[in-house]
């Protein structure tokens, strides 16, 4: 598999009537990536983990799973793949092990086997004392930590995940998140989407930036935040001393209400000097984020 | 690799493709259903003790005779017929409908290796499979009540698995288009319980005006069931019970193609 990207896409594109959810897009996924799709609302992202879980089909382009088409081979790529879904879809008719081994004979999995990978991905997510609790009796951490068993119960080649940590609690974030780690170290290959830029930061060695059903970026988050905005960044009170005094060290910068940053390599020296020359109220300095790159290029307009 | 346009229109009305995959299906309602047997299997059996105790034991005692047939005779078929109906459509509209839109299940299921397809054809013949495990629940109370014909009736059994089918097809059609839940109430109001009433169940067709019976043995799927379930519990063929069974079966195939279109229609997007 090595060297064959697990998903290629070329010009992916989805239109619902006349509006376009996926406008041309291309990428490739590689054997142990974790790929991370970015983007506000609306921008895309489950739209394009549909048509790779072969749930929607595409409306053109061309898209390969494993080497096959989601339009030809759906069976054959989605044994292959676990997929955790952003709204939870457990069957609420069932206990948690019962909903793992259910889950299991979706994917010819005989029941021996099944109710074993069943225990054992519940010890996996710590849900064990949980075994014959019904769902509707779960918190929504707990709920979430057993869509990812879920999603591993037939030892997927590729994880879909939409969403992984949406709504939970730090505890249940850091929980997910070092799961996740866990799997990415045993050579499994990750897709997600997700509105946390921390969560991007931390686990994705690469990822895009989706606005408007288009890439805006590609690249690993270090890479993306020293193109986009440099290795650090001061922040100042905005006021019109500060900005005329940064305008007359022919620093570039942005407004955001009321708190002026400076993208800067260099930031020990713009902090200095504008302590020296501008009489700002405050000033930080804190490192460069995804969050930064995220909002520079995507605006600070709400979506919805 | 070619451009090829996803299952857009030109994908939607193809032939259900059928698979074994549907029997998982089948098994995830099959397990539930057991899970909770206590509170399933009761309330289908008592419903129809209670028509044959007040309509057939209390009224029949007024009516006495229908064609030398005595009246809870009459009516017996008649309750197994309503059962299956019933069944089947219950089971696929509201049940199937929480199933899909609520507990979101054909999701879950569509994101393994089955398909819309199997999941549509698996609900199917679970409604069809309810059918029969009501059917001959009641069959064995009404053998007890010493009202039905034997072996003959035994036959009723197999044949609630297709008049199951027949009705789960229907229903799944409503499902498929309708808006909520609450919009299900106008099929089984304006469909299901006039034709409970009006399809030789609790009195003959032949008392009807021509025009009216001429409709009910034309158009209403009920008709159907009971003209086979009455042969068969009195032991006495009618003569439109080839016309019945060729009726449901081709009514059975045209709904089963379209709930599976319509169902395409409304998931794959």
């Amino acid at each position: 598999m090595e060297g064959n990207p697990v998903i290629e896409a070329e010009n992916l594109t989805k239109l619902f009537g006349a509006l376009v959810a996926v406008d041309g897009i291309s990428f490739s996924v590689f054997a142990g990536d974790v790929f991370g799709f970015l983007g506000p609302n609306g921008a895309g992202k489950t739209t394009t983990m549909k048509m790779i879980q072969c749930v929607s089909p595409r409306t053109a382009g061309t898209l390969t799973v494993l080497g096959m088409d989601p339009a030809t081979h759906p069976r054959t790529i989605k044994a292959e793949l676990g997929v955790l879904p952003q709204e939870s879809n457990l069957d609420t008719d069932f206990t948690c092990l019962e909903n793992l081994i259910a889950y299991a004979h979706y994917f010819d999995i005989p029941g021996v086997e099944a109710e074993k990978r069943a225990r054992e991905l519940l010890s996996f997510v710590q849900l064990t004392e949980k075994r014959d609790v019904q769902i509707d009796k779960l918190s929504g951490g707990m709920k979430r930590r057993l869509l990812l068993a879920r999603a591993l119960i037939n030892h997927p080649k590729v994880l879909v995940l939409d969403e992984p940590t949406i709504g939970l609690d730090p505890q249940g974030r850091h929980l997910i998140w070092e799961k996740l780690k866990a799997l990415q170290a045993a050579g499994n290959t990750i897709v997600l989407t997700t509105h946390y830029l921390e969560e991007a930061e931390r686990l994705c060695n690469r990822l895009v930036i989706m606005d408007g059903g288009k890439i805006l970026v590609e690249g690993s988050p270090g890479e993306l935040i020293s193109r986009y905005v440099g290795s650090d960044i001061v922040e100042a009170d905005h006021t019109p001393e500060v900005i005329s005094c940064l305008e007359e060290l022919g620093e570039t910068f942005d407004i955001h209400g009321d708190i002026v940053q400076v993208f800067t390599s260099q930031p020990r020296e713009v902090a200095k000097r504008l302590f020296e020359t501008c009489s700002p109220g405050r000033v930080f300095v804190r490192r460069g984020s995804l969050e930064d790159v995220f909002l520079k290029l995507t605006g600070r307009v709400l979506r919805d | 690799m070619t451009n090829r346009r996803g299952p857009s229109p030109e994908n939607t009305y193809i032939f259900p493709r059928l698979s074994r995959s549907c029997l998982k299906v089948w098994r995830r309602n099959w397990d539930v259903f057991f899970k909770t047997y206590q509170v399933n299997f009761l309330p289908p059996l008592i419903e129809p003790l209670l028509y044959l105790l007040a309509i057939g034991f209390g009224l029949g005692i007024f009516i006495g005779e229908i064609d030398g047939i005595p009246y809870v005779k009459f009516i017996a078929p008649a309750l197994l017929s309503i059962s299956m109906m019933n069944t089947a459509f219950f089971e696929c509209t509201y049940s199937s409908f929480v199933r899909m839109y609520y507990q979101k299940t054909f999701d879950a299921m569509v994101a393994t290796p089955l398909s819309i397809d199997d999941v549509i054809s698996g609900e199917l013949i679970w409604g069809a499979t309810r059918s029969l495990i009501y059917s001959s629940g009641m069959l064995l109370v009404l053998t007890l009540f010493g009202v039905v014909n034997l072996p003959s009736s035994l036959l009723v059994i197999p044949f609630s698995f297709l008049a199951g089918l027949l009705f789960a097809s229907i229903a799944m059609c409503f499902t498929a288009i309708t808006p909520s839940i609450d919009a299900l109430n106008y099929p089984s109001f304006l469909f299901i319980t006039p034709m409970f009433l009006f399809s030789g169940t609790f009195f003959p067709l032949s008392i009807l005006p021509a025009l009216v019976q001429l409709l009910a043995i034309a158009f209403l799927p009920l008709t159907q069931l009971v003209i086979v379930t009455r042969s068969l519990t009195l032991a006495d063929l009618s003569p439109l019970v080839p016309y019945s069974l060729a009726w449901i079966g081709i009514v059975t195939l045209v709904f089963f193609i379209l709930s599976t279109w319509l169902m395409r229609r409304r998931l794959v997007v």
